[in-house]
């Protein structure tokens, strides 16, 4: 359909975003690579030197780094499990016939849009904080001691409130691909007998599995990367008991200057999301086809 | 619906669902409740019946200046995806309507860009900016909301512009129309529900970005994520200054993303879910 001269006229028009994309991916990415076998102080810039591998070496045997590795990972899969299922239940829910669907619907997807520092902020202050928190009251209102959350369950505390963030978007996605499940399959199934349970596993599971996916994925991108909430609650502490691994980078770079070591890890999280993406890719590429 | 369904049924569902909205809700709910209570009242324990002050509101504009974070967020928000959408709608033109055996490979490269962990490139774009002076500057966050976003907003036009029918463009060709042509008379009229839909979705993912939104910039461009982030260690009597602050941060993003469910769908999942 396309003449030559429309083509050329294509790849002009695509030119712009492909060479913003490579400057804004390539360039920065290089300069860390750079930094990431030297070394680099800005403070102190008389020893600045090449190390070879000794920032990843430093970087791997500083114990907040398998903390910070390890707290990454817990805070993917536990918000995964906890979005992925209570998703699958509040779809499920949310698919009734009932009165004000449509508010509800407002009222569950609400969180998604608080920005992340508002959402932390007020997890830690209205709802955890153990004088005044909502939780604390509940406590006193049980004659119970409330708990200071943040201090003795850190990471707990961080996942609950991501959570939050992400249950309304695996929720809706969910509930999206329940709705275009085929209502006469279901009546079928239920003629022939299929409890509820049955047409759960047999009917409805398959059908959502490649929402599921995607879901998944999306959310591990995102997760991966979890920092504002961490940052306006507990700081990375106590400790390093909620440091994950871009809060350590950061920590590293912008709080101790040693850019080096900062890099390395900088490089590490990015072949940790790039395990994560050749999946993502795989599974996103395979629905473009469809 | 085929199905009758009993009214004893939708009750129930009713109930459960309502009743797990409300506890989802609730920290917002009660964000917006606290918000209109005095300093005094806020601390008193649980109460869902504020006076009705307003001097919360009052006090974070005459204490902490809030209109000039709330627009900066306005301005970022809008000045970046109105720039996104000038440099993605020629691209996701010419992937949709000409495409070539390296299109897909492309989108995909596209999208690979956007998995790459913003803390990766913190201090080499920390470095660019200040030897640029971008800093804390608003042209500096805008640009750099534009390229987080740029991906996502190529992917979703493309997805939009691919439902246009290719006949019509023939069709227009035929009458003579330029390609400028077409793409303004024929196309764009045609892409503006699409178009409408990417804007709608990148507003409310440039207003809440909070990386690189509280890492570049300190006062003069810091929008209400870096202005919200700075009350991290309340201090005294704030709880309903705090939720003041809150509410108005997220009241206009939480109007705007009630009105964008279906594109939110189909925006963040890449059209693989509709």
């Amino acid at each position: 359909m396309a003449t030559k001269q429309t083509r050329t006229l294509a790849r002009f028009m695509a030119a712009p975003s492909v060479l913003l994309l490579l400057i804004w991916m390539a360039v920065p990415l290089a300069v860390t690579l750079w930094f990431s076998f030297q070394q680099y102080n800005p403070l102190n810039p008389i020893r600045d030197r090449f190390v070879g591998f000794a920032n990843y070496a430093l970087f791997f045997n500083n114990p907040a780094f398998s903390t910070a590795i390890l707290n990454t990972l817990i805070i993917v899969a536990a918000v995964l499990a906890i979005t992925i299922i209570g998703g699958i239940l509040l779809a499920l829910l949310l698919d009734q016939p009932m009165w004000g669907q449509g508010f509800v619907r407002i009222l569950v997807i609400s969180p998604f849009f608080v920005m992340p520092p508002v959402a932390a902020l007020v997890w830690k202050n209205m709802i955890m904080h153990p004088g005044y928190g909502v939780f604390a009251d509940i406590a006193r209102f049980f004659g119970a001691q409330p708990i200071d959350w943040f201090a003795q369950y850190p990471l707990f505390s961080i996942i609950i409130i991501v959570a939050w963030q992400w249950l309304p978007f695996a929720t809706l996605i969910l509930l999206t691909s329940l709705q275009s499940l085929d209502g006469e399959q279901k009546e079928a199934a239920e003629m022939d007998g299929a409890g509820f349970l049955a047409r759960f596993w047999y009917l409805t599971l398959p059908h959502l599995s490649r929402a599921i996916t995607v879901v998944v994925l999306i959310q591990t991108i995102f997760l991966l990367s979890v920092y504002a909430e961490i940052l306006v609650t507990t700081n990375g502490g106590p400790g390093y008991a909620s440091t994950n691994l871009p809060f350590l980078v950061y920590q590293k770079a912008l709080l101790e200057y040693k850019i080096g070591q900062a890099s390395a890890g900088g490089i590490i999280a990015v072949i940790l999301a790039n395990i994560v993406a050749f999946f993502a890719m795989r599974a996103v590429g395979k629905n473009l086809d469809k | 619906m085929a199905r009758a369904v009993t009214n004893r049924h939708k009750t129930i569902a009713t109930i459960a669902a309502w009743a797990v909205a409300l506890v989802i809700f609730f920290p917002i709910l009660y964000t917006i409740i606290t918000s209109f209570k005095s300093e005094q009242e806020a601390i008193q324990g649980f109460s869902l019946i504020p006076s009705g002050t307003l001097e919360s509101y009052a006090e974070v504009q005459s204490q902490y200046n809030y209109f000039k974070p709330f627009m900066n967020s306005v301005i970022l928000a809008l000045g970046s995806t109105l720039l996104a959408l000038v440099v993605a709608i020629p691209a996701a033109w010419s992937m949709a309507f000409s495409p070539t055996k390296r299109t897909k490979d492309v989108l995909m490269w596209m999208l690979s860009t956007k998995m790459m962990p913003a803390v990766a490139v913190l201090f080499p774009i920390y470095l660019i900016f200040r030897n640029l002076g971008l800093l804390d500057s608003r042209i500096g966050m805008t640009v750099m909301l534009m390229l987080i976003n740029l991906p996502i907003v190529i992917w979703m036009l493309y997805t939009y512009f691919r439902e246009i029918p290719g006949e019509i463009l023939e069709a227009a060709r035929m009458d003579g129309a330029t390609l400028w042509g077409e793409i303004l008379y024929v196309l764009t009229p045609m892409a503006v529900p699409g178009i409408a839909s990417t804007m709608l979705l990148n507003i409310i993912l440039a207003w809440n970005e909070a990386f690189w939104t509280i890492r570049l910039t300190t006062t003069n461009a810091a929008p209400l994520t870096a202005f919200i982030s700075s009350f991290s260690s309340p201090q005294g009597l704030f709880w309903a200054k705090l939720s003041a602050a809150s509410t108005l941060a997220i009241a206009p993003i939480l109007i705007m993303g009630w009105f964008s469910q279906k594109q939110l769908v189909r925006g963040l999942t890449f059209g693989a879910v509709k």
